[in-house]
């Protein structure tokens, strides 16, 4: 299967090796990936800050570089979530990655291993808006030899929201505060989720306060063989 | 005051982030529950999201049915524009019958409009009868911080100490929950035996009959409506409802999404006044106070379909940390969010719809609906287009991205800059991050120049 892979600028500028792990994870089962470099960003930031009249122009652009695909694939829930509500014509064939595992491919067990104690944070996007429901989970039991522990409070927000982290950063720290804080009762040595944003807020408070806990999008775990 | 700067003062309040903490989180998983009894919930809330849909396209309409009907079952109706308008109406009742105190069903279009405050002014003493309402009237500096529990920021210990300064006169209450609601009952029953004027809002009016309807939990609201010889009722121009057939749907999805209860403990209904039962004058005020200006907005207009059952406070994580006195509004949380800026004018309360993560917890659980974090979005565009300058550091930033993203060349040579922790965005949001989060290292390579190196090489 030809696939085209919706890196977001945030993986792309900040966390490429979401974006690797994506690529190896989708070759070693068997897809063609490609990545159209015209990608820039889909407008997400824009609309959700205020400024939906400048994003008009991602959008349309998302169109034109994604158009010939038929499949289009990216670590990121938030984003997808975005293109499926903002950008009708192309949303269904867009897919996070774990609804791109279990829907499209037909794969639960993907090959990985990764002996770690690990814990998983589902994001309110890929709950709320996208509605991946157990997918991440059902693809993290099938990993060999983790580690898998529950985390508290789990669907609640860990305070990232995009610019609210830094408009409303001390209601942000509150409920950040909570979240790693269950994070830390799970004694894992990983948290991961299916978008690096609200990851690197987690991850931020978790290196400030020296926990040793290291944060990883759910693809590099899919991916590692270890 | 921002929101921002309000919820910087609440934060602080360790033993209110305890109090709202515990409080919202029982409340939570007890309506969870109820919720969870009904396999029909889902269908629910589609017929009352398409019941107040529909109320709202006819508004007009089903206000004039209303009134043709409460005045035929021998009530008044007035009209009233604003805040003003609706207090002066109810002060001039209040003086015609000579009353110097009158006792109040809790009721927050009242709260809204500063009844309480208006008829101080007139020599007119308004007694607050709910219990929780009695507690914040009872200490000057208190504000309300919840729909549904407007003392959720105060527990058991903070009350008994406030009651026995207050209304038990020096008594010692002791830790019983019923002792302490027991001084409260003693000084309002006599209250509710005596005073001719009761001044209430309503949760429903049904305009086919002229039925007006208050739920409640405690019986104060049963005595307000059924003991004073007069009855004044202040309700939203958008609480009406077409028909009798529809409080079918919000009698059952009210009392699960706010108490958590299957059915509340009292549902009062009346139709105008009945000779020898009940008061024998009966007034409706119907408030605007801008709502008008709200329908005329077709994506927030759905902010006028809520039913105030405070389902979306319970379950925010923002209300849960800052409490509801952040929001300075009567309607606080998710819901006051998207409520208050267009009550009052974005221009009045333009930080309100950033006050949030856009998690979607609240529009999960709103039983008609309501899609608050898509009304959120469309609030920050509204203010960022008619309150705010097209020069603000954040509007250039925007437009500088926007521009960035347009073109690929110019896209690459912001991720370098951005790498370097420089650029508009980088510029704006790092002292923000940094106060109290580590940024992550810049990776040495950006995926599309990995992928360059490894894939087109």
């Amino acid at each position: 299967m030809k696939v085209a892979l919706f890196i977001t600028c945030f993986n792309d500028t900040l966390f490429p090796g979401a974006g690797k792990a994506v690529v190896r994870l989708l070759e070693r089962l068997g897809c063609q990936v490609e990545f159209p470099f015209e990608q820039t960003c889909c407008g997400q930031m824009h609309v959700n800050s205020g400024y939906a009249h400048e994003a008009g122009g991602l959008h349309e652009r998302f169109v034109r570089v994604f158009d010939e695909f038929e499949a289009v694939v990216s670590p990121s829930a938030s984003c997808v979530a975005h293109v499926r509500e903002r950008i009708p014509s192309i949303g269904p064939r867009v897919f996070e990655l774990t609804e791109f595992l279990i829907d499209e491919l037909g794969v639960v067990d993907v090959g990985a291993s990764f002996p770690h104690r690990v814990t998983f944070h589902p994001t309110c996007h890929s709950l709320r808006l996208l509605h991946v429901g157990d997918r991440p989970l059902r693809l993290l039991r099938e990993v060999r030899g983790i580690d898998l522990v529950e985390l508290d409070g789990a669907r609640e927000c860990c305070g990232f929201g995009g610019t609210f982290a830094v408009k409303n950063a001390d209601t942000s720290m509150a409920m950040l505060s909570d979240k790693v804080r269950h994070v830390l009762d799970t004694r894992a040595e990983v948290c991961t989720s299916a978008d690096t944003s609200c990851l690197m807020h987690i991850g931020g408070a978790l290196s400030r306060g020296r926990t040793g806990v290291r944060t990883m999008h759910i693809a590099e775990i899919l991916a590692a063989q270890e | 005051m921002s929101f921002q700067s309000a919820a910087k003062v609440t934060l602080r309040d360790a033993q209110l982030r305890r109090n709202v903490g515990k409080a919202t989180g029982l409340i939570r998983a007890k309506r969870e529950r109820a919720v969870a009894e009904l396999p029909d919930w889902e269908a629910l809330r589609d017929a009352g999201e398409a019941i107040k849909a529909r109320t709202m396209a006819t508004l007009p309409e089903q206000l004039e049915r209303l009134e043709a009907a409460v005045t035929a079952a021998g009530g008044t109706v007035h009209w009233a524009r604003d805040g003003a308008e609706a207090n002066a109406i109810v002060a001039s009742i209040a003086k015609q019958h000579g009353a110097d105190e009158v006792i109040k069903v809790k009721s927050l279009a009242t709260d809204e409009i500063g009844m309480n405050e208006a008829l101080e002014a007139e020599g007119i003493h308004a007694l607050e009868t709910d219990l929780a309402e009695l507690i914040v009237q009872l200490d000057p500096e208190d504000k309300q911080s919840h729909i549904l529990v407007p003392a959720i920021h105060r527990n058991r210990a903070e009350i008994r100490a406030l009651f026995e300064r207050t209304i038990a006169q020096g008594q010692t209450l002791g830790y019983e929950a019923s002792a302490i609601a027991e001084a409260a009952r003693l000084h309002l029953r006599h209250k509710f035996l005596t005073v001719p004027v009761a001044v209430s809002g309503a949760n429903f009016a049904v305009a086919e009959t002229g039925t007006v309807g208050v739920v409640e939990s405690e019986g104060n609201g049963r005595m307000c409506l059924t003991l004073p010889r007069v009855l004044v009722t202040l309700m939203g121009i958008e609480k009406v409802l077409p028909a009798w057939q529809d409080l079918e749907v919000f009698l059952q999805l009210l009392p699960r999404s706010s108490t958590a209860e299957r059915m509340n403990p009292y549902t009062s209904l009346w139709t105008g006044v009945r000779e020898g039962d009940g008061p024998q004058e009966f007034h409706l005020v119907l408030l605007d106070g801008g709502r008008s200006q709200v329908l005329a907005d077709e994506v927030g207009r759905a902010a006028l379909h809520c039913i105030r059952c405070s389902a979306c406070l319970n379950v925010c994580p923002v209300y849960e940390r800052v409490g509801g006195q952040a929001y300075e509004s009567v309607y606080p949380g998710p819901i006051g969010a998207i409520l208050t800026p267009q009550l009052r004018g974005l221009g009045e309360a333009p930080s309100l719809p950033w006050a949030s993560s856009l998690c979607g917890a609240c529009y999960e659980v709103c039983p008609v609906k309501i899609d608050i974090p898509s009304i959120l979005i469309h609030l920050r565009g509204r203010v960022v287009r008619e309150e705010k300058s097209s020069l603000t550091p954040e509007a250039l930033a925007m437009k500088g991205m926007a521009a960035a993203f347009a073109t690929r060349r110019r896209y690459e040579a912001a991720q370098r800059l951005a790498r370097l922790g420089r650029g508009p965005l980088a510029k704006a949001a790092l002292p923000g991050w940094t106060a109290m989060r580590d940024l992550p290292e810049p990776p040495k390579e950006t995926f599309r120049d990995w992928w360059r190196r490894e894939r087109e090489s």
